[in-house]
C-alpha cells in the first residue's frame, strides 16, 4: 500500500487520507469479505470516485479516452456500471495488454480495493449495473434444476453443457466458467462482455442468475462416471475408445494367439 | 480355380508367368518345427507357470471379495463424489474379479496344457455324383410335373405374388416414421399474427422495453403449450430475438416494417441441416451454427457469411401490442430450416 502510494503523483494533496481510506477499506474488505467483492453501490465515498479516477487516469485512459468516453479503440465506459468494472479489471481481462480477437483473462493487475475504486469511478459516470451482493450470487441458495433448464436454452450453445466453454468464430471463444466465481458469473450475465450477449434482469430475473451460478457449481463436482475425458463429447471419448480400448483388445488378442516361450 | 487343377485349360498368361516363376502348385510346407516350452523340459519353471495361474486366480478371487466389500463399505449416497467412489470401486472388483479367471485359463492352457500340434484333414464338400444326379433329376421332374414352362398365365401370377409380397414389409417401415402424409404442415409453424413472443422455457411475454441494446433472448410463442404436440411445434417455431443499436441494422426495403427499433427476430433453426443457431456475438452481430461453422449477419438481414448454409435465416415479421409485448406479425413468410423440396425447382 504505502509502496503504491509513494508511486502515486504527489502533486495531488490528499495523499495521506487517501491512504487511510485506501487502509480502512482494505482492512474492512479483508475481514468482510475474503471472497467476494462485496460494495453496495450507495457506499462509495467521493474519495474512492476521486481515487478510481487517478487511477483510471494512470491506467484505462489511453484507449478509454481521457474522461472515459470512448475511443476509435475502446468503447466508452459511461453507463457501463460498476459491474462491468468488477468483471473486466477482476478477471484481469482489463487493462488489455495484447491485441488479438478477444481481450483474454490473465494475472489481475490491481488489488481489490483498487478494482473498487475504479468501479466507483465509471459507476459515477452514468448510471449501470452494481456489482451483486454476496447474497445474489450464492450457489447455495440456487436452484440447480432450474438452473440447468435456462443454462441449456441461454448458455449451453457457447460455453458447452457443463460450462468448459467452447470456440466462436474467427478465434474467439466462450471460456471456461469452472473457474470463475459466482460474482464473475453474475456480472458477465448483467453486462455481455466482449462477444457474450446481454440478460438483463428481464430475460434472467436475479433469483434466475442465482439458479444459473448454482448450476455451474454443481459442475464442479464432476461426473458420477469418473473421467469426464475434457466433456468436450464424441471427440476425446471417440479417441479413447478407439486408441486405447481397441488396442488394449488387440494388445489381448495377440497375447492369447501367441505361443508360450 | 479350374485352371490351376486342370493345366490343359490354362491361359497363354498363366502359363507364361508359372513357367517363369511359380511352380504348377505349391508344396504342403507342413507343420513348422516344434520347439518345447520351457515348462516343458524345466520342472522349476512348470512350477513357477502354476504358481502363476493360481496367483492370476487369487486375484480373482480377492476381486470378488473387494467388490462385495464396497459395495457394502462404499454406497453410491447422495453426492456425486461418493457415486464416482462406489463406481470405481465396483467396477476395479468387477475387473480383477472376472479378468483374473480369464487370464488364468489363457494362462494355463498356454504353459501348462500340453501344445502339440495336431491336424485334422478337411471332408471332401463335393456329393458323390450319383446324389448330384439324383437331385437334378429330382428338380427336372418337378419343374415338368408343374408345367410353369408352358402355362404362361399362371407363371405371370406367381411373379406378380412373390414381386408384391414385400410391400406388406416396406409400407409400414416407411408409414412409420411419420405416419403422416401432409407435408404442408413443415410450411407454417405456431406463430400467427398476434402472437405474443415468450420466453424460452418459462413462457413469460416478453416486453419491448425489456430488450436491451446487446440482448438475446430465446422465444417461443407464448400460447405454445396449446399446441396437442408442444415440442413438435417448438421445435419449429423456435426463434432468436437480439436487439441493435438501430444504426447498425441493415434491412431491405420489403423488410423495414418487420423490425422494432432495432429489434429483430429470426429462426433458430438452421438453413443448413436444421441445428438450433444459437451462438450470438454481441459485437460483431454474428450468429454462428455450432454444428457446420455456418455464420449468419443479424445485422443485415441473418444473410450467410461463411459456412455451408445457402440461404438466409427467415425473418419472423413482429410489432408491439397496445401493452407493450411483442407480438408476431404473421407467420414466417417462409419454411424454416434446411433446404425445402419447394425450393429444389
Amino acid at each position: 500500500m504505502k509502496a503504491l502510494a509513494a508511486r502515486r503523483r504527489s502533486r495531488h494533496a490528499p495523499v495521506a487520507l487517501l491512504l487511510m481510506a485506501l487502509l480502512v477499506i482494505g482492512g474492512l474488505y479483508a475481514i468482510l469479505a475474503p471472497s467476494t467483492a462485496v460494495a453496495a453501490p450507495t457506499a462509495t465515498s467521493t474519495n474512492d470516485v476521486a481515487t478510481g479516477k487517478k487511477l483510471f487516469e494512470a491506467n484505462c485512459a489511453t484507449c478509454h479516452g481521457a474522461s472515459a468516453q470512448g475511443t476509435a479503440s475502446a468503447p466508452s465506459l459511461v453507463g457501463v456500471g460498476a459491474a462491468a468494472v468488477d468483471f473486466q479489471v477482476g478477471t484481469g481481462r482489463m487493462p488489455a495488454q495484447v491485441s488479438g480477437p478477444q481481450v483474454q483473462a490473465k494475472a489481475v493487475q490491481f488489488d481489490a480495493a483498487q478494482i473498487e475504486q475504479l468501479a466507483a469511478y465509471v459507476a459515477s459516470l452514468g448510471a449501470g449495473p452494481a456489482i451483486p451482493s454476496a447474497d445474489d450470487v450464492d450457489p447455495a441458495k440456487g436452484n440447480v434444476a432450474n438452473g440447468m433448464a435456462l443454462f441449456r436454452t441461454n448458455c449451453a450453445m457457447c460455453h458447452n453443457a457443463v460450462g468448459i466453454g467452447g470456440p466462436l468464430s474467427q478465434g474467439k471463444y466462450a471460456p471456461s466458467l469452472m473457474k470463475a466465481s459466482p460474482t464473475h458469473i453474475f456480472e458477465a450475465m448483467l453486462t455481455g462482455p466482449q462477444s457474450m450477449p446481454v440478460f438483463n434482469s428481464a430475460n434472467l430475473s436475479a433469483q434466475d442468475k442465482r439458479d444459473v451460478i448454482a448450476y455451474i457449481d454443481a459442475q464442479k463436482q464432476g461426473s458420477p462416471g469418473g473421467s469426464t475425458l475434457g466433456s468436450i463429447g464424441p471427440v476425446s471419448e471417440g479417441l479413447w475408445a478407439w486408441v486405447i480400448g481397441i488396442g488394449l483388445l488387440i494388445g489381448a488378442a495377440v497375447w492369447i494367439g501367441a505361443k508360450s516361450s | 480355380m479350374s485352371t490351376h487343377l486342370n493345366p490343359g485349360h490354362k491361359t497363354s498368361n498363366e502359363v507364361a508367368r508359372t513357367a517363369h516363376a511359380l511352380p504348377d502348385r505349391f508344396p504342403n510346407p507342413g507343420h513348422p518345427e516344434h520347439h518345447d516350452r520351457r515348462s516343458d523340459f524345466d520342472p522349476a519353471a512348470d512350477k513357477r507357470a502354476e504358481r502363476q495361474v493360481v496367483v492370476l486366480l487369487t486375484i480373482s478371487i480377492l476381486g470378488t471379495i473387494g467388490f462385495i466389500v464396497a459395495y457394502f463399505a462404499a454406497p453410491p449416497g447422495q453426492t456425486v463424489a461418493s457415486m464416482r467412489t462406489s463406481n470405481l470401486l465396483l467396477g476395479l472388483g468387477l475387473f480383477f474379479g472376472l479378468g483374473g479367471i480369464g487370464a488364468a485359463a489363457v494362462h494355463w492352457a498356454k504353459s501348462l496344457m500340453n501344445d502339440h500340434e495336431k491336424s485334422e484333414e478337411r471332408h471332401p464338400q463335393r456329393s458323390s455324383d450319383e446324389t448330384r444326379a439324383a437331385a437334378v433329376e429330382v428338380l427336372a421332374e418337378g419343374a415338368a410335373d408343374s408345367g410353369i414352362g408352358r402355362r404362361g398365365v399362371l407363371k405371370g401370377a406367381l411373379v406378380s405374388a412373390l414381386a408384391l409380397f414385400p410391400l406388406m414389409i416396406v409400407l409400414p417401415l416407411i408409414g412409420d416414421v411419420g405416419q403422416d402424409w401432409d407435408v404442408s404442415k413443415f410450411k407454417h409453424t405456431w406463430w400467427k399474427k398476434g402472437t405474443k413472443l415468450a420466453k424460452d422455457p418459462s413462457g413469460q411475454p416478453i416486453k419491448a422495453a425489456d430488450v436491451t441494446i446487446g440482448s438475446v433472448f430465446h422465444v417461443i410463442p407464448a400460447d405454445l403449450h396449446e399446441a396437442a404436440h408442444p415440442l413438435d411445434e417448438k421445435a419449429k417455431a423456435v426463434v432468436l430475438l437480439v436487439r441493435l443499436d438501430p444504426r447498425d441494422l441493415k434491412e431491405a426495403d420489403d423488410r423495414k416494417g418487420w423490425s422494432y427499433d432495432g429489434i429483430v427476430a429470426y429462426s433458430k433453426i438452421c438453413t443448413h441441416v436444421g441445428c438450433p443457431v444459437a451462438l450470438y456475438e454481441q459485437q460483431t452481430h454474428h450468429l454462428l451454427c455450432p454444428c457446420h461453422q455456418s455464420t449468419f449477419d443479424v445485422g443485415d438481414g441473418a444473410k450467410v457469411i461463411f459456412g455451408p448454409a445457402k440461404r438466409p435465416l427467415p425473418q419472423l415479421p413482429i410489432a408491439v401490442d397496445a401493452e407493450g409485448y411483442l407480438v408476431a406479425q404473421s407467420d414466417f413468410h417462409e419454411p424454416v430450416g434446411p433446404s425445402f423440396w419447394d425450393r429444389l425447382k
